[in-house]
């Protein structure tokens, strides 16, 4: 489990608007990376060229090396079907499939991916739920509608159908911006268990959130009006929240500006 | 009083607004009752005059050697040859409608291929039936010689059931969230995949619905039947050889002949018409039902 990633010189776009640019950086395993920036500055969009989910949008390509553990992502002949397998993500606003039961939405992915015996699919549903510690609270309902659940429920829901496939790297997208207090503690709880297991990756715009939970933070911002997004400056988050060597940094994060 | 001079932001509604409200919604109510009116009464008339002829005899006998002042006879034969034409149709046009809206909405996306088919849906939708029974008489009938047939009625009917299932399953699809779609792909299904396992299903209920509608619309067609399926007073169960009958054009038949006894036998072919199309619609809102998570 968990491996690194390299990223050198990448931009991406979308049709012809270039959405970020030149962006190079090393992520550790059993980590976890925070991204942080004002809105629109391409945190997203870069989270996704990662797991090759970028490409999904009509129009939108990639240019540039993603190395995971020293194999290119990007190379001709890779299929980004099994790159998403590596490479789990788990999305802003919980996304259960409706017509599913909760037990039926953590096997999604091992379902609609291949033949598991009933027995071997219990224990993986259970062991998933178990590590989005979501299994006491469900485990009495498992035949139930996953869309059922409360919002917090729903995304350590969704964060247990993520792990569920063993991927590798774990992606997040703002997990916690539609969640209340309790659910967002819950989450970052979680995020530190699972970090043992994953290279865990989270774009927030929770400040006090990537103080909290991250080892390394990156800081990405427009280089000016209607250019693409770059990285700032990338260091250890102590560093980053306490002596920034940007001025740009520290006027983001001493909430200057964004 | 004094206070409400103080505080001139709270207004009281006046008078005159409240006469509008009510002449508004009185008008509401009424063009609904104008637009009911329509429907009651031709369920009433089919009912009332249907039933004096919907009986054992009526469903289970054919027109064959029914004389014509006889009374008796019935449109078993018709029965048949509307579920077999109205079938053959469905298998046609479900299977390429449902594909077509899955291209445009799924891989299609605003592309050149994807407007032209959009283009010559939206005409296929204005086709006038008969204009379809005209097409299939002279291509399929005249051109290539085929028999008047059950299946070329099917392949009139499918004419027109195409473009109407292909719209509502494409409405349908659109209103699949595509957060669900990424989810999937996320977790490294194959698009074919997230389509089959997590679209489709997700849209299920609404799609059955709208087929069920295309249905309910060609099985009333009479036009291109008339012209496909010609008549026939005897029970011919194989669609793809020889005159069927179909039960618009059981209608539409013994309407025209002079006597009560014929008038009596439409009333109960319209009232069977209806009938079926609601069983239909039945069976259609229990798959719905059975479909829905909110069942477990």
């Amino acid at each position: 489990m968990s491996q690194q990633i390299q990223v050198s010189s990448l931009d991406a776009y979308y049709g012809k608007h270039k959405a970020i640019e030149d962006i190079s950086m090393t992520i550790e395993p059993q980590s976890i990376t925070a991204f942080i920036g004002p809105s629109g500055c391409g945190k997203s969009t870069f989270l996704r060229t990662l797991n090759r989910m970028h490409e999904v949008i009509p129009g939108a390509r990639v240019e540039g090396k993603v190395l995971l553990d020293g194999e290119d992502l990007y190379a001709a002949d890779v299929e980004p079907v099994s790159v998403r397998r590596m490479i789990g993500m788990v999305f802003q606003r919980p996304n259960p499939f409706p017509t599913m039961s909760i037990y039926e939405n953590v096997a999604a992915g091992l379902k609609l991916n291949g033949r598991y015996a009933r027995s071997e699919m219990d224990d993986i549903v259970e062991t998933s739920l178990k590590g989005s510690n979501l299994w006491n609270e469900v485990k009495d309902r498992l035949n139930k509608p996953g869309a059922g659940l409360s919002g917090g429920q729903q995304q350590r829901l969704c964060i247990a159908r993520a792990i569920a496939v063993k991927p590798e790297v774990l992606l997040m997208d703002e997990p916690c911006s539609a969640l209340d207090p309790i659910s967002t503690l819950a989450i970052e709880d979680l995020m530190s268990e699972l970090k043992n297991q994953f290279t865990i990756i989270i774009v927030t715009h929770n400040m006090q959130q990537a103080a909290r939970v991250s080892d390394r933070t990156a800081f990405f911002n427009l280089a000016g009006q209607g250019q693409p997004g770059r990285v700032i400056e990338m260091d250890d988050t102590s560093r980053i929240f306490t002596n920034p060597s940007q001025k740009a940094t520290e006027d983001y994060i001493t909430g200057r500006f964004g | 009083m004094t206070a409400i001079q103080h505080a001139p932001a709270i207004r009281r509604i006046s008078t005159g607004r409240r006469v509008k409200d009510k002449i508004v919604q009185g008008l509401v109510y009424l063009s609904f009752a104008i637009a009911v009116v329509p429907l009651l009464s031709v369920l009433w008339l089919v009912l009332s005059n249907g039933f004096a002829r919907l009986n054992m005899e009526f469903l289970t006998h054919s027109m064959r050697n029914i004389g014509a002042r006889d009374a008796g006879g019935g449109a078993y034969h018709a029965i048949i040859g509307t579920l077999e034409q109205v079938l053959l149709s469905s298998v046609i046009s479900i299977p390429v409608g449902l594909l077509t809206a899955i291209y445009l909405v799924e891989y299609g996306r605003g592309g050149r291929l994807s407007r032209a088919i959009s283009f010559f849906v939206d005409v296929m939708t204005g086709i006038p039936s008969v204009v379809s029974g005209l097409f299939i008489l002279a291509f399929w009938i005249l051109a290539l010689g085929m028999p008047f047939s059950g299946f070329a009625g099917a392949l009139a009917l499918s004419i027109l059931m195409m473009p109407t299932v292909v719209r509502s399953a494409e409405e349908m699809l659109l209103l699949v969230p595509n957060d669900l779609r990424e989810a999937s792909y996320a977790l490294g299904v194959p698009k074919w995949r997230t389509i089959v396992k997590v679209v489709l299903p997700t849209a299920f209920t609404g799609i059955v619905t709208g087929i069920m509608l295309a249905i309910a619309r060609v099985a009333g067609e009479t036009a291109p039947l008339l012209l496909t399926v010609f008549f026939t007073d005897s029970i011919n169960t194989d669609p793809f050889d020889g005159p069927q009958m179909g039960l618009p054009l059981y209608v539409f038949d013994q309407s025209r002949r002079p006597t009560d006894v014929a008038i009596d036998r439409a009333w109960a072919g319209a009232l069977t018409l209806i009938l079926i199309v609601m069983l239909l619609n039945l069976v259609a809102r229990l798959i719905g039902w059975w479909r829905s998570p909110a069942r477990r």
